[in-house]
């Protein structure tokens, strides 16, 4: 049985992302009889040309994607090049899990409500600074240009890709790179880009392209930030794929294929720069200069970083402030007055949606550690790596999700399926899986295999000592990967929007749903309710060994 | 390598720890080659540099050594085989480095771990077994609350309670300054006489081997 998890892991992974890609072949050509398809033709990709500004929705999908993380990983790389053990350095560091654990659509609100011409920035600003006595006519919020919503996926990203660096660089030594070169004259920003930067990026490689398929394609992020007729190719898929018109789901099909061709291009462009830059970049080092740039770069390092780390906390608290705003004039730099009504209003409508987002992040987020748990098992027994096909559990990070869960969603209706919990979260699985097994296969492969000698030496067979020893103790990372999974769960919109039927609903597909209405209380306090719900698991997986353990000093420590 | 006393014992004598033509391999690197029968009371003693495959030598006649060495011959523990049986099949106990009290359990949690025989009496057992190294009424007490020679002191009472049928000991004093060493070594030593199985000590300190007074072999 354990010898099964790994497969178990990669088909329940593979399947479903490539299946359900290859399924939205034949309807994106036409070929759909339980439509009235039976021809193969060319007709919704004819349809899909003669959208208007279908183009314009292509090239913001492309070139946000590439622009986000460009801008994302320049800004962790020139903060990381500053990095000397501060109090400000630790103080960032210490916030990248809280910031990285709020969902997409609520970060996305926060800052929506910080940048807009009404926002809590020009009312600081206004009317001192800026004269405006009524919000000014601009369009900073969806742009046509995509710049807000680039400037909220670099926010958003920046925690991710900076977490994920500094998991990366203790195996680099870093420190003693960075103090030979300065021994050899080099200024220490310059010595840390020539002499850790080239070493770091292989190491996080994957999780970049994961941000730029991400960035490319994301529904959520772009219907709140990005812009408007036309909105960005993945938007438009999602609203082709919810017409009540059923004939437009071949229409739906092609663009979800060209969303597939989009992304898969930005990531050969990406791949391209890669190549470019480093051949650039070993000119630089090879050249030999070391004193240049070093005072700009320790500036705009620790500018732009701290600017990206202070936009998401104003962010949730513009969430929170609007949510309890009474009557709020424009130049005010606070409400008149506060008022729980909000709230109270929302209150009835909540109670279901949240027990269903608790639901699904609880069972996903469970699934999900039950199998790596049992992979790692089997790995540990058999003393070598399980199998190599565990690459493979990038694959859902790395396809579009309106790619793939479309074709999930035709193939669940063709045979019949109704919308329901099970496919929700096996779709919510995909996500979660890959993360929890990244946080739990280092914790598991440093556990101190003298324990489970010990246990066994005393009688326990291996599957006793994994219930009796390895388990309680390892409880904590356990409980920390599965309140990750949970956040992560909760902030997934497009998976219970399309595999649900709009007939399983979370407080994520709610939120989302209200921005197109813009009542700003009301998103107040969605996207509050939203942004709180990873902290009850991160607050659980705290307080649970600390209440069980709490006569043992020796599990505090672990 | 070189033998310093003892003598073979007759073979498969009831009790004994008999290691046949022994030879352990690293990548094909011959590392050691042992042929001793250990007496019930009786205790081997391994002496060498770090590295020189004696605590594989442990890991292989107690069922869990790493895959990547290879090794020949056979354990016979009282009359069986337990060569190549998995390590709760052994009835061979350990004693570490360090005292490896786990950390979820009281000191009495620990103690029951390994406790064979009945449940009934298990806890006066285990109460009996702490007050015979000085730690009565410890039972109810974190493990971290200990100091370093209580510590081992528990985790030799839970060897002993497990009932082992052979002891292994890898540096069990190592890691204690040298007056603790030399009180915890007398307590050990005094517990394995009075359980009467056979046990194979690992060390470099020349002391653990005169306390064990059995026969040293040393390797290099």
């Amino acid at each position: 049985m354990l010898r099964l998890a790994p497969w178990i892991i990669v088909l329940s992974l593979v399947l479903p992302v490539v299946g359900g890609t290859l399924f939205i072949v034949p309807p994106a050509f036409g070929y759909l009889p339980v439509l009235g398809g039976d021809d193969w033709s060319f007709r919704p990709w004819l349809e899909l040309a003669a959208t208007p500004g279908i183009l314009r929705s292509v090239a913001v999908s492309f070139s946000s994607g590439l622009l986000a993380t460009g801008l994302a990983l320049i800004i962790v790389f020139l903060f990381l090049s500053t990095i000397a053990n501060t109090r400000f350095d630790r103080w960032i560091q210490r916030l990248i899990s809280p910031l990285l654990s709020i969902p997409h659509a609520a970060a996305a609100f926060g800052f929506a409500f910080l940048i807009a011409p009404s926002g809590l920035l020009l009312r600081w600003l206004s009317p001192s600074l800026t004269g405006f006595e009524r919000p000014p006519d601009w369009l900073l919020l969806s742009d046509p240009f995509g710049v807000s919503l680039i400037s909220g996926l670099v926010v958003k990203e920046i925690p991710f890709l900076l977490l994920v660096s500094l998991a990366g660089l203790p195996q680099l030594n870093a420190g003693q790179r960075v103090m030979l070169a300065r021994s050899l004259g080099y200024l220490p920003r310059v010595a840390w880009f020539k002499t850790v930067a080239p070493a770091l990026y292989p190491l996080i490689r994957l999780p970049v392209y994961a941000v730029l398929a991400f960035a490319t394609s994301t529904v959520d992020v772009a219907m709140i930030l990005g812009p408007n007729l036309p909105s960005t190719l993945s938007v438009q898929v999602v609203h082709w794929f919810n017409d009540p018109d059923l004939s437009r789901r071949f229409l739906a099909s092609a663009g979800a294929l060209l969303q597939l061709l989009v992304t898969a291009s930005a990531l050969s462009v990406w791949w391209g720069l890669e190549k470019l830059i480093g051949t650039g970049f070993d000119a630089w080092v090879a050249g030999g200069n070391r004193q240049r740039f070093d005072g700009t770069l320790w500036l705009a390092g620790r500018g732009l970083m701290l600017i990206a780390t202070l936009l998401p906390v104003l962010g949730l608290f513009a969430l929170a402030l609007n949510s309890v705003a009474g009557f709020w004039r424009f130049p005010d730099a606070w409400p008149g007055s506060m008022t729980l009504s909000h709230w109270l209003q929302a209150l009835p409508d909540l109670a279901r949606p949240f027990w269903m987002t608790m639901v699904i992040a609880t069972a996903a987020s469970v699934l999900a550690v039950a199998m790596v748990l049992a992979a790692l098992e089997h790995e540990q027994r058999r003393n070598r790596p399980a199998t190599r096909a565990l690459w493979l559990l990038y694959l859902p990070l790395l396809v579009p999700q309106v790619g793939f869960l479309s074709g999930i969603t035709v193939l669940s209706q063709m045979a019949g399926q109704a919308p329901a919990l099970w496919v929700v979260v096996w779709a919510h699985l995909l996500f979660v899986l890959p993360y929890v097994y990244l946080t739990l296969v280092e914790p598991y492969r440093h556990f101190d295999f003298r324990w489970v000698i010990l246990g066994r030496s005393l009688g326990l067979s291996v599957n006793q000592a994994f219930w009796r020893i390895r388990l309680p103790m390892m409880l904590r990372p356990v409980l920390t990967a599965m309140a990750l999974g949970v956040a992560i769960s909760v902030s997934l919109y497009l998976p219970t929007q399309m595999l649900g039927g709009g007939r399983i609903v979370t407080v994520t597909t709610e939120a989302v749903a209200l921005s197109s209405g813009g009542d700003r209380r009301l998103i107040g306090v969605w996207a509050m309710v939203q942004a709180i719900t990873p902290f009850i698991g991160f607050l659980l997986a705290l307080l649970i060994p600390r209440l069980l353990w709490k006569e043992r000093r020796g599990m505090q420590a672990l | 390598m070189e033998r310093t006393s003892g003598h073979a014992g007759p073979l498969a004598e009831a009790g004994c720890l008999q290691l046949q033509d022994v030879a352990l391999e690293l990548h094909g690197h011959h590392l050691l080659h042992l042929n001793e029968t250990i007496s019930p009371g009786g205790v081997l003693t391994v002496m060498g540099p770090s590295g020189s495959g004696k605590s594989t030598l442990l890991a292989w006649i107690a069922g869990f050594m790493s895959p990547s060495f290879h090794a020949t011959g056979r354990a016979i523990l009282d009359g069986e085989d337990i060569t190549g049986r998995p390590a709760e099949k052994t009835g061979v106990g350990l004693l570490f480095q360090d005292p490896l009290l786990f950390p979820h359990l009281s000191i009495a949690g620990n103690v029951r771990f390994g406790a064979r025989g009945g449940k009934d009496d298990v806890a006066e057992r285990v109460e009996n077994a702490l007050d015979s190294v000085g730690l009565a009424g410890f039972g109810h007490r974190d493990p971290e609350t200990l100091s370093g020679g209580q510590r081992a002191r528990v985790a030799l009472v839970r060897l002993i309670l497990s009932r082992p049928r052979a002891i292994l000991l890898d540096e069990p004093f190592s890691k204690l300054d040298a007056p603790l060493r030399r009180e915890l070594r007398a307590v050990v030593f005094e517990h394995l006489q009075q359980q009467n199985v056979p046990a194979v000590l690992v060390t470099h300190d020349q002391e653990d081997a005169d306390a064990a007074g059995g026969i040293v072999v040393t390797i290099d």
